[in-house]
This record gives structure tokens, sequence and C-alpha cells, in this order.
């Protein structure tokens, strides 16, 4: 053993149990742990659940929470937050289903528009040092309002690409599988594993020491807002494509469940701490527990967001015991 | 490296105040390439501001800064950066959430293009194995997991990790604080070696042995000069405490202390229950002082002590009630949005209550009253905390701790950067309510207002390591005790 | 003389964004006076005062919660005000001796959720913000469970109530103006109130302070819910029978008019007049958008750029700090 500076007084008495796992290791591994567990309650339930069918009608849904999951973490990675991101939402998908539909270059432009509105609302943010709260909280009444001069009526019609694209069948494996895990995977790299994706993680964890480098803060949270407004869309879009119609409210919820998405998987408020594959696996449990778990237990449909709720306190109350143990 | 004979750094006559402070006042300073200086003094004598001005951290008044040839004129990290210029410093600069390869590539954004995160990840691994061999640390660790041990090893070996800017000048402040003794006897065998490439270094630690081992060098500084520099040889232990100390003052006719056998314990801090090294009591009327280095643990003792009030505590006994004098007017003693007024009222608001609001009346009385025995200089105590000056502002703490009830007042180093007249006025101020039966518990970093005191306990590295009677306190003993040997 | 007082009292003015929200209030009410001509001007006042003290009563709680310091929000004020209607309409079961018991039951539904909210923060160690969202999720499906399809009218004296008249005034408005009078007292004459603003500026000083912050902190939490049980009764009654939804617009509602009125963000400082003036404004500003036509859309888009606007020209100051 290397005897270095800080090797920690060895605690004597404890002997090596499951829980003596590095913390780390365990609040990794935490998300995908709750996910595999809703997995086997629901296939335990009902076994035929668990089948290609199965999984293409209880996750189809999880793919635009996966997708504004993923938006608000980019948000809260550079420690803000992003109240605004379901009424944004429900504006893209109001767009979606008619100027898109019927004129698809002015659809584009409005929703490219759009996405510049976000990254203009990170530069405020920084530029006036502004609570990310309350401007995304005026950009909720903003988005909101929006949606509804655009879809006054519940209606509209998706563009055929677009329930196409939803519709697609994958040989053998689901296509919401393949479609969570890639998602996944395409932000986890370029968050994990590229340098800028460190740099919007450092400005998390430390701002004043990424800054002292010499990178430049407006130029990240921009970034940040930037792909929060890009999968936001893409949340928007996926979401379109399921219902078909769309809704001046369909994207309400999202704001909030997105959240829950980016703690269940092991993300926190402050200090950079995301992780993109946890936040999908979190947005599947999320959409599991809400929607199949429930109705196989025979569970009114009242209790899916209490069903989000109880799932959120107990993975914090697991994750709260992880990190109180002693180190 | 640069032409051989230009120095790294040469200041001279460089003057900064802050306020009435004069941090640094007349200093002339070189390192040459390829030497390594020691420097030291005990607190305030300037040496953290010498280090700030080479780093470009913070500007200078008057003098003439030069790094690398090149003059600084205003404060620019990036220049002294760009010169070759690297510190560690003791407060932690890395991103906590963040690997040990990812802190190192933040550290360098002139490295680009693909596998960058992997270049930044083999240069820290291969500086860190240079430096502490058998380290343990691997790249893909996320910092904040890692023990403050070896958290200070990557901020040490990061800053010897060059991309494209040369290596000239690393300053290491306290650079084995966090450091068990294989591995700061590792950081110093390196420095040699680094040294003998022609890189400089200045040194700061408080263990003097480690100075005394590793520099060429040492600069003594006291009261924002440079009062001693000379070849390390010609030191040893006992002169450069000497040196540190300078001629002793004469001493000020000081209240003398007889009294108080018999008076009641008031707070009793037991060494059995790992509180610290030795046993602390505190009677009724005593003055009692705390000292060593900066932030050995002086201020964490008052805060315990705080806590022991309210919260059973098994190695602290506390039999008073207990108010705090803050020395970090910004992070614990200021509301900056409140009054003058609101702000001293606040530690006596259930007094100041009847019918459960607080009346006004009785709060402008304490007020006033306050008011005039401290002095505290503003038109109108309705006025915000923040239009007073810093001493006036510090008065306003001491009017919030001396107007409440409490027994014990606790004072966290509250007079740093105040003026003289105020700081004498709050001497007599004390002396008067500790013969009236108050305990006061003084952390200080300055040696005379240790004359004040009943007796002063010594901490180092969280223990207290002497405690003198009021006939002890000297600056002698007190640098004696505060600078410590290795372990 | 007066000219300096004035002269300093309008360069105070950017320092003081709540007087801005009543200046906006008096315009947009003359405003839509002069584009109705005067007709229905009391109809006017009345619908404004009714609507904005429900914002009050609500932005009170959220406005203690927000003066603890920045990411206290309590997000779980919607479901809190829709299972209160119910539980109060339940209670009451449409019968004039039940009224108390069933504002009584509202508040205790309130407070309930107070103390779960702030039992999470304290002991998961998580953001309020958090804990409040994982409560509201519960609270709502509670809600939906509990009261879906409830047809419960409210008894006649507490629907009566609503509309009871002093001096032209709708009389449960004039309780709210007590009641927020009270409110301000608390905030700057208590002990809960200083303790408030100084945990809000620095908990670290207000605990060195000899302050019980947790304590205060856990009133604060239940404080903020009961007031939201509390007008889920009112809310109820004024719109004759409980739903679910009838708090929905509240979440946002309540931080809006917290910090138009110039509450700030970062904690510590709270503001009541500034409490009425921005739900005035917000209120009106509705009403006035309604006469010109606008529908519901242009409403909302005005509102938030309302706020983005206030916080914008008030925020540059917090950056300084």
């Amino acid at each position: 053993m290397s005897s270095t500076a800080s090797a920690r007084p060895v605690n004597r008495t404890s002997p090596a149990r499951w829980f003596d796992l590095s913390p780390t290791l365990l609040r990794t591994a935490l998300p995908f742990v709750s996910l595999a567990l809703m997995l086997a309650a629901i296939g335990w339930l009902n076994p035929r659940a668990i089948s290609y069918m199965g999984f293409n009608l209880m996750l189809s849904l999880a793919i635009p929470v996966a997708l504004a999951t993923i938006a608000q973490m980019f948000v809260i990675t550079v420690n803000e937050l992003d109240l605004s991101a379901g009424f944004f939402i429900s504006f893209i998908a109001s767009v979606s289903v008619t100027m898109l539909h019927d004129t698809p270059l002015l659809g584009i432009a409005v929703i490219a528009g759009a996405v510049f509105v976000y990254a203009a609302i990170g530069a405020l943010i920084h530029l006036r040092n502004l609570p990310s709260i309350v401007v995304t909280l005026g950009m909720a009444f903003v988005w909101q309002g929006l949606a509804l001069m655009v879809l006054p009526q519940p209606g509209g019609k998706a563009p055929a690409w677009l329930q196409s694209f939803m519709a697609v069948h994958v040989p053998f494996v689901p296509f919401p599988i393949v479609a969570a895990a890639a998602i996944a995977l395409v932000v986890h790299l370029a968050l994990m594993k590229t340098s800028y994706g460190a740099v919007l993680r450092g400005i998390g964890g430390n701002q004043a020491a990424v800054a002292r480098a010499g990178w430049s803060i407006l130029h990240a949270k921009v970034l940040a807002f930037t792909l929060a407004g890009v999968f936001g869309v893409l949340s928007a879009l996926t979401l379109v494509g399921l219902s078909t119609a769309g809704d001046a409210n369909i994207g309400a919820g999202y704001t909030l469940l997105a959240i829950a998405g980016v703690i269940l998987g092991g993300g926190e408020f402050m200090g950079g701490r995301v992780s993109a594959m946890g936040a999908v696996a979190g947005a599947l449990t999320l959409t599991l527990a809400s929607a199949s778990l429930l109705s196989f237990m025979h569970i009114p449909t009242d209790w899916q967001t209490g069903a989000n709720g109880v799932i959120l306190i107990v993975v914090l109350a697991l994750r709260a015991m992880i990190e109180r143990r002693p180190k | 490296m640069t032409a051989g004979k230009t120095s790294i750094v040469a200041f001279s006559a460089v003057a900064k105040a802050y306020g009435n402070v004069k941090a640094l006042n007349g200093v002339d300073f070189v390192v040459d390439a390829g030497e390594c200086v020691g420097l030291v003094g005990h607190n305030g004598a300037g040496k953290s501001t010498l280090v700030n001005a080479i780093a470009g951290t913070i500007g200078t008044d008057a003098g003439r800064r030069t790094i690398a040839g090149q003059d600084l004129t205003e404060h620019s990290v990036v220049l002294a950066h760009k010169l070759g210029v690297r510190c560690v410093f003791q407060e932690l600069s890395l991103c906590p959430n963040l690997t040990v390869a990812e802190n190192a590539r933040i550290s360098h954004p002139s490295l680009t293009g693909w596998g960058s995160l992997r270049r930044a990840d083999a240069l820290i691994v291969a500086k860190l194995d240079d430096i502490f061999p058998g380290h343990g640390i691997r790249g893909d660790q996320i910092v904040g997991d890692l023990s403050i041990g070896r958290r200070q090893m990557v901020e040490v070996a990061r800053v010897f990790t060059q991309s494209v800017d040369p290596i000239r000048l690393v300053i290491l402040d306290e650079p084995t604080s966090s450091l068990d003794s294989h591995a700061s006897a590792q950081l110093l065998a390196y420095v040699r070696r680094a040294v003998a490439t022609g890189v400089s270094c200045i040194f700061i630690s408080h263990l003097l042995n480690e100075v005394l081992a590793s520099t060429d060098r040492i600069v003594v500084m006291r009261d924002g000069k440079v009062a001693v520099t000379g070849a390390t040889i010609d030191f040893d232990r006992e002169k450069l405490v000497a040196a540190m100390v300078g001629i002793v003052s004469a001493r000020q006719n000081s209240v003398a202390k007889q009294r108080r056998g018999d008076a009641p314990l008031r707070v009793a801090v037991h060494k059995k229950h790992g509180a610290a090294g030795n046993d602390l009591d505190a009677k009724a009327g005593e003055i009692i002082g705390l000292s060593g280095l900066a932030a050995h643990g002086q201020s964490n003792l008052l805060v315990r002590i705080f806590q022991a009030a309210s919260r059973r505590d098994r190695g602290v006994d506390v039999t008073a009630t207990v108010a705090v004098v803050a020395g970090d007017r910004q992070t614990d003693g200021v509301f900056p949005l409140w009054s003058v007024l609101e702000n001293i009222a606040v530690r006596s608001l259930s007094a100041l209550s009847s019918y459960a609001l607080i009346s006004q009346e009785k709060q402008r009385a304490m007020g006033e009253t306050w008011r005039q025995r401290l002095g505290i200089r503003t038109p109108d105590l309705g006025n915000s905390i923040l239009s007073l000056s810093g001493g006036n502002q510090q008065k306003a703490l001491f009017a919030r701790a001396l107007a409440s009830d409490a027994q014990i007042i606790l004072m966290d180093d509250p007079m740093r950067g105040v003026d003289i007249a105020t700081k004498l006025e709050v001497y007599a101020l004390i002396q008067e309510e500790a013969a009236k039966g108050r305990t006061f518990i003084w952390y200080t970093t300055e040696f005379e207002e240790l004359e004040n005191c009943d007796r002063v306990y010594v901490l180092r590295n969280g223990k207290i390591v002497a405690a003198l009677d009021h006939d002890e306190v000297n600056e002698q003993n007190v640098i004696r005790s505060s600078f410590g040997e290795a372990a | 003389m007066n000219a300096l007082r004035m002269n300093a009292f309008v360069r105070t003015l950017p320092a003081r964004p709540w007087i801005w929200s009543f200046i906006g209030a008096a315009i947009v009410f003359l405003a839509s006076l002069l584009i109705t001509g005067g007709a229905g001007a009391g109809g006017i006042v009345v619908a404004a005062l009714s609507l904005a003290s429900f914002a009050v009563v609500v932005g009170m709680g959220q406005m203690f919660v927000m003066s603890l310091g920045p990411g206290n929000v309590d997000l779980s004020l919607p479901a809190n005000i829709g299972l209160a209607s119910a539980i109060a309409m339940k209670v009451m079961n449409g019968s004039d001796s039940m009224i108390a018991a069933g504002i009584v039951a509202a508040l205790a539904s309130g407070m309930l959720i107070g103390l779960i909210n702030y039992g999470l923060i304290r002991t998961l160690r998580i953001p309020p913000i958090i804990a409040t969202l994982s409560t509201s999720f519960i609270v709502q499906s509670i809600d939906i469970s509990y009261g879906r399809g409830l047809q419960v009218k409210p008894p006649p004296g507490f629907a009566g109530f609503t509309d009871l008249r002093l001096l032209g005034l709708p009389v449960f408005v004039l309780v709210i103006i007590v009641a927020s009078i009270i409110a301000a007292i608390v905030l700057g004459r208590t002990i809960f109130g200083r303790s408030v603003l100084a945990i809000g500026q620095n908990m670290r000083a207000a605990w060195l302070a000899g302050i019980k912050v947790q304590r205060i902190r856990a009133v604060t939490y239940v404080l903020c819910s009961a007031l939201g049980g509390l007008s889920g009764a009112l809310l109820a009654a004024y719109f004759r029978g409980s739903s679910t939804d009838i708090g929905n617009e509240y979440l946002l509602m309540s931080i809006a008019v917290v910090v138009i009125g110039g509450t700030s963000v970062a904690g510590g400082r709270a503001n009541l007049p500034g409490l009425w003036g921005a739900a005035l404004f917000l209120v009106l500003l509705q009403v006035m958008l309604n006469t010109f036509g606008a529908d519901a859309s242009v409403r909302l888009v005005t509102t938030g750029f309302v706020i983005i606007a206030v916080i914008t020209a008030a925020g540059g100051r917090v950056a300084e700090r």
C-alpha cells in the first residue's frame, strides 16, 4: 500500500458489509437500481408486460419526459433552474401541430427563434446576475400565453413524419428503449467525456476557479440554456408525434416532472453534480411508476403524481442514508 | 527559462494599504532564477499581501513590481500567469464535482482538440507520480471524494503541470498543511529538484524546520516590511524566532491581574474528550486569550463553546449565557440590509419585547446607550449598517454582544482592520465589563491585545499547545509555541 | 426643504420597486377607467380587490418563506389549496353550524403539509424546492382522489360572507387587509419576523446572534402552508365549491406578487404593502387587457414580460452586493 498523506484511520470495528461500498458508487448506481426494482415489480405483477409490445406501450411516453429531463439537467449543471420548461414544451408542441404542419418553413423559423430566446435568457441571467427562478417564472407566463395564441383550442395535427418517426418499430429491442439509451449515451458523452462538458460542470462546482482559468462563464451559460432549448424542442416534437394532436397545456406538468427526474437520477441542485444516464433512468422510473405500476396494482390513476412524489422521497431518503454514513 | 542574470521577481519599495493598515510598507523583495526563498513572519506581517501582489491578484499603491523582466502595472492574474507565476493557495481552488483529470483540463484552456481530456489526465498523473510516488490517486477520481490530503496533492501537482506558458516561479503557501510527514518530505524533495532545473520558488510554512531544510535564502517579514534577509545556512530556529519578534516592545503597564481565584467557573474545555490538547478554564471576570497562527482552530474552538451553551457537549462545559463578537463581519456578523440599530438589537430581542412586540423605545434607548459607551460614529442609528466605516461596524457588533444578557463574550479576532483609537476605546470597555464579572474569551492575531488577557492559550493544528499566564505572555513565548516542529 | 426630501425620495425609488407596483396599478386603473368612460369603476375595484386579496393571502405565506433566503420557496401551495378547499367543503357539508370546524380543518390540513415540508427539508437535507415539490406531488394525488366529483356547495352563511359588504367593500377583503396589517407588524415588530429576516440575510450570522434558526424555519413553513389552507377554504366559498385545480394559478402567482412586491429573492427583505401593490397591479392589468378585448393569451404574455422587466430593473443592485 502506498503510504500517502491521506490514508484515513481505518475503522477497526466494522466488518466489510455491502454498505461499505464507496458512496460514490452507491450514489451512481441508485437510479439504475430504482429502475430495475420498478421493472421487477411490474414483471412480478404482470409478467406479460415484460415483452416487446409491453415495453413499447409502457415506455413510449418516457421519451419526451427523458428529453425534458435532459433539458432541465443542462440548466441545473450550471447552478440555475428553469421553471418555464413545461410551458416552453407546450408552446413548441402547439407550433408543431399548427405552423410546422401547415407551413413547415415558418414553423422551423419560429422554433429556431424560440431556441434563440432561450439562449438570450441565459445571457440575461448571467449578465445582470438575476435569479434564474424569477426570470424563468416570467418566461413561463410568456410561453403559456404564446402557446394559447398559437393554439387556442386543443387540436391541430402533428406532421406525418413525426407521427411515423414515433411509430418506428426496431427489431428485437423496443423503440423507446433504443431511443432512451441513445439519448443517454449521446448526452453522457458530450457532458462527461468532452473538455467543454467538464467546463460546464466545473461552473456548477466552482465558478470562480473556472473563470480564473480563463474560460468565459457567459459563453458557457448561454450554451447551457441553448442546449436546454434544443432538448425542450425535441421533447415537444416527440410528445406531439405520440399524441398526434396538440394542446396548449400539454407540457404543463413537465417542469416539475423534469426537475424530479434530474434529482432522481442522482443530480443535485447546486454543485454541478449531474448524471445524464441517471437522469434518463430517473425519467423512465417516473413514467413507469406513474402509469404502469399503478395500473398493474389496480390503483386508480388519481395516484399517478402521488406515486412520483413517493418515489422521489424514498430515493432521496436512501441517498441521505448513503451520504450520512460516517466516511 | 530566462536569461540567468534576470531576477524572476524584483520588487522595490512596494507599498499597499488597506484603510489605515499598512500591509506592505516599502518592501524590497527579489527572487532569482533557480532560487528557493523561504518567507516567514507572524500573523499580519504582510506575507500573503506580498504573495498576492506577485501573483497579480491585488494591485499595489506604490513602488515598482517586475516579474521576469516585465513591469506589472495593474493587477493582472492573466499576465502573471503568462509570465510563469503559479500559486498554491491555502484554500483549495479545485472544482469538487470534477475528476482529477478534468480539473487539470480546466486549468489548461490551451489544450485543444480531441483527446485533450486524456492528455490532461496523462499530464496530471505523470506529475503526481513525479512528486508523490505511490500517491494512490487515479485521474478519474472525483476530487470531492478524495481526502483533504490527497486534494492538496492534486492542487500542488496541478500547479507544476505545464502546457504552453512556461513555469518560472511557484508560490507555495503552506503547501504541507494537510499533508502527512511522508508526503511533505516528497514535496520538499521535489521542490529541490525543480529548483535545480532553474524554477524559482517562494515557500511559506509555519513549520520552521521545513523552511530551514529546503530553502536557499530566508526573508523574514514584520509589520509590512522585510525585517531580515539572509542565506538559510546562517539561520537556525532561535535566530528565526528572534528575527520575527524584533526588538521586544516596551511593555505597556497593563492592568495587573491578581484576583478571581474563587470566582465561579464559566467555561471548561476538557482534554479527555478530544476537545483540545489542554484544559481551558475561564472564570467569571476573566479575560482569556486564544493565540497561535491564524486558522489553527481558534475560531472552531469558539464555535464549539458557543454550541455547548445550547447543546450538551461532553468535552465543553458552559455555565452561563453566551454572545459572539464576529471578526469576519461579512460572513459571521453584519446583517447588511438592516440599520445600525437593528444590528445591535438582534441579540436582545426578547429583552426588548413587551406584549410580544419589540418596543421601539426600548430598542432606541439601548442603541443610544451603547452608541455613547462605544462612541459609534453615525448621525442616526437608523442608517444602514453599511454606511458605517469598518471600525464602527465592528463597534456595532461589540454593542450587540455587550448590550445582551450574555455573561460570556466570545470574540473571534474582532479587531482586524480597526484603527488604533477604536481599539483603545474597546480595550478599556472590555476591562470595565470584565471587572463587572463578565468573562471574555478572545481570539486575536495581534500581540498587543494579548496583554489585556489574564491567561493566553496558544493553539496549533487545532490543539491547545501552551497556556501562558499573564506574566509569561510575550511575543517570544507565543511565537515559540505557534511555530511547532514537524511531526 | 420639501424639494430636497422629494429629491431624496425620487432617488431611492429604484431601490423600492414595490412603489412602482402601486404606481403601475394606479396607471392601469386610470387607463381602464378612460376606456370604459368611468362606467363600472366600482365593479372593477371590487372585483380587483377580491381577486387581489386571494393572491395576497397566498403571497404572504410565500413571502415569509422566500424571505428565509435563496432556495426557499414553497411549491406545494397549489396542491395544498386544492386539498384544503375540498376538506373545508366536506367538513362544512353545507351546514352553517360547521363553518368554523371546516375552516379549522382546512388550516390543520395546511399546517400538516407545512410540517411535512419542513420535516423533509430537515431530515433528508434537501433543498426546500425539492422537498415541497415531492410533497406537492403526493398532496395533489390525495386531493384528486379525495376531492374528485365533490359537489358540496359551501354553507349559505359562508358563501354569503364573501358577498357581505361594508362601506361598499366586501367584508372578507377588509378582513384580509387587517390580516396583512397584522402580518406586517409580525414581520417588523416581533421576534419571529426579525428572526426570519435575519436568517434570510445571513443564516450563520443569525445563528451566532442567538436566533433559533431551525425552529424559526419550521414555523415559517407551517405558517405558509396554513395560509394556503385558509385561502383554499376562502376560494371554495368565493367560487361556490371546491375543485382540484382551484389553486393551480397560485404557484406562479404567489411567487410573482412576492417578487414584484419588492421582496428580495436573495432573502432578508420582505415587503407587505408591496404585496398588495403587486397583486392589484397584476389583477388590474388583467382587467384592463380584458376591457381592451385581449384574451387570456395576451394577458399571460404581458404578465410574463412585466415580471421579467421588474426583476431586471431591480436585480442589478442585487448583483452589486
